[in-house]
């Protein structure tokens, strides 16, 4: 079917709907294993039996033992998270500004290595990582955690704020040092609320990022001591391979921010898968 | 302080002088603003390049990270690497395991880009959704997909027995099985990244050219191969680029499907470089498969900049 005739020519409503139910068929297709990841967490019965298509009744216990065995991770995550997000911004949302403003000699070389960056295996950097963090007291600290997590949003936020803050027009930048302002005080009080989004934006990503992070989790630990979620879920069936009730609600717990995310964030989401691969 | 008024002619030659300070002055500043992500960068993803290369020619033990001793030992580790069948093994499953993974995860991908080009009801809902599995944590996913293909209990084969097609597929327990298990996963999870990236690509594309092929009465086939992928290119480069990246030092999915097995057969490069540093901490055998697992990107990351060269940016 051209894809044309559909788009200008008006076409049978019953025809459209038609694609609504294709659509639908896809989505269910697609988002199966996240109902059954539900499914499974509201069934903590069944054990190692087959699951049931639908849950009989409501059985919350699954989640009531996951949030005593897997909260703590919950929260380390969600610390971890925010700390690699804070490091992330502080470090790439200037060095976006200075590589799409200032005309310094080596900005291309920069802009260059930081997409080259995104080619260097994380398991890589790990091995190596790992014996200088032990050296450095940094295994087993979050704020070591912390510096790795941020590592994997750093280069796609520094490209995706680069790309916006090219655009704020020099006049502005300009008139603002001419009232006297200083670099920094232009940065903090005119070019990060004109680049509002791309901010907001590359937060998200490096969130989700460390939120989702499990090789730096299992590689730079090697106690309990820091263990966030996606580390915690992975022991966890590794030791009880029953209790697979309590496992898919960890599991369905982990997947929230996710979830919050994209209905809250729609749109930056959007932005960022497009904007951080194509530019 | 003199008066500005004073003779012009000492005042002269100090200007420039004080004049190339201030630009000075606001260069350190400048840099100021960019080095601590240089540094960073350095830190986190130049030294560790530097230092895999250096550790792939010294001998780790367990015993290394009490008393510190970790000697040259020349090439022992390549040679030992490159002479343990594992590691063709890893290799060749590598390879299988990105193409398989690229193939399906774009196919897949653009067919969706396609079809959510159409005007419907939903669509812009339906889309968005459609990206969740994306945005879960990769483990998490192995995980529950880990439950689904379970031979005995898993729904997977539940459906397949209600439909009467067996029922009893050994998705992850049997070697000659589960490499393919976890290319379908994979492929489940990459979808929703392609088939965004390619969408926005396709919504690029001019309308008019297709309203003139479709005056010219062009079959749908001839307009999508002669319109649609010419013009795509540029884009479908960057996806199957930045998905090869991605998808050949993927660790956590496979750690958390098949932990490498049964009998090795889904261990990867990525997977291999795991297990010799942090299951057997011989972190100079980890480091030399580590360095091939760059190596390959790095060839990969040439093909792409001279793609994208030529495609004249």
């Amino acid at each position: 079917m051209a894809t044309v005739s559909e788009a200008t020519a008006t076409t049978a409503p019953k025809r459209r709907w038609g694609a609504t139910v294709a659509g639908v068929v896809i989505l269910c297709v697609m988002l199966f294993p996240l109902y059954w990841m539900i499914n499974t967490a509201l069934q903590p019965e069944s054990g190692l039996l087959e699951v049931s298509p639908v849950p009989h009744s409501l059985d919350l216990s699954g989640f009531t033992s996951a949030i005593s065995e897997q909260g703590g991770h919950l929260l380390t995550s969600l610390a971890v998270a925010l700390g690699a997000v804070v490091i992330c911004l502080a470090i790439a949302a200037p060095a976006a500004y200075g590589l799409a403003q200032f005309r310094l000699p080596g900005t291309k070389s920069i802009v260059f290595g930081t997409l080259i960056t995104q080619m260097v295996p994380g398991i890589v950097i790990a091995n190596a990582l790992y014996s200088a963090y032990v050296d450095l007291g940094l295994v087993n600290s979050y704020f070591g955690l912390m510096l790795a997590d941020a590592s994997l949003g750093i280069p796609f936020a520094i490209v995706l704020m680069r790309s916006f803050m090219v655009a704020i027009p020099k006049e502005v930048i300009e008139a603002a040092e001419v009232d006297g302002a200083s670099k920094v005080r232009t940065f903090v009080q005119v070019v990060l609320p004109m680049s509002r989004n791309s901010l907001i934006t590359a937060g998200l990503f490096s969130f989700l990022y460390a939120w989702s992070d499990f090789m730096f989790a299992l590689t730079l630990n090697t106690t309990d001591d820091v263990k966030p979620v996606t580390l915690g879920i992975y022991q966890y069936i590794g030791a009880h391979v029953g209790d697979w009730g309590s496992v898919m609600a960890a599991s369905v717990l982990s997947a929230i921010p996710a979830a919050v995310l994209l209905v809250l964030a729609q749109k930056y989401i959007a932005a960022g898968i497009t904007g951080g691969s194509v530019k | 302080m003199s008066t500005t008024t004073a003779s012009a002619t000492p005042t002269a030659p100090a200007a420039p002088a004080k004049q190339r300070d201030t630009r000075r002055r606001r260069r350190l500043s400048q840099w100021g603003f960019i080095a601590p992500a240089v540094v960073f960068m350095l830190l986190f993803f130049g030294y560790p390049l530097v230092r895999n290369v250096v550790m792939s020619f010294q001998d780790f033990s367990p015993s290394t990270f009490f008393d510190g001793k970790s000697p040259f030992n020349g090439t022992d580790n390549w040679s030992k690497v490159f002479h343990d069948d594992l590691f063709g093994k890893a290799l060749w499953h590598t390879i299988v395991f990105t193409i398989g993974s690229l193939v399906g995860q774009f196919g897949i991908g653009l067919a969706l880009a396609v079809f959510f080009t159409k005007k419907f009801p939903l669509n812009g809902f339906l889309r968005s959704l459609i990206l969740l599995p994306w945005l879960v944590p990769m483990v998490v996913s192995g995980i529950v997909w880990r439950r689904i293909l379970d031979q005995d209990t898993g729904v997977l084969n539940s459906f397949a027995d209600t439909l009467g097609l067996g029922g009893h597929t050994p998705w992850l327990t049997s070697p000659g099985m589960a490499l393919f298990s976890v290319i379908l996963v994979n492929i489940w999870i990459g979808i929703p990244f392609n088939m965004v990236i390619l969408y926005g690509g396709l919504q690029e594309i001019p309308k008019e050219l297709y309203e003139a092929a479709s005056l010219d009465g062009a079959s749908a086939w001839r307009t999508f191969r002669s319109i649609t992928l010419p013009l795509l290119k540029p884009v479908i480069t960057v996806v199957l680029v930045l998905g090869f990246m991605s998808t050949v030092k993927i660790l956590d999915l496979i750690l958390a499907l098949t932990d490498g097995g049964p009998a090795d057969s889904t261990q990867t490069l990525g997977t291999l470089t795991y297990q010799n540093s942090f299951v057997q901490l011989d972190f100079g055998a980890g480091a030399v498969v580590g360095n091939v697992l760059i190596l390959i990107s790095a060839v990969f990351a040439v093909f792409y900049l001279r793609a994208n060269r030529s495609e004249g940016k």
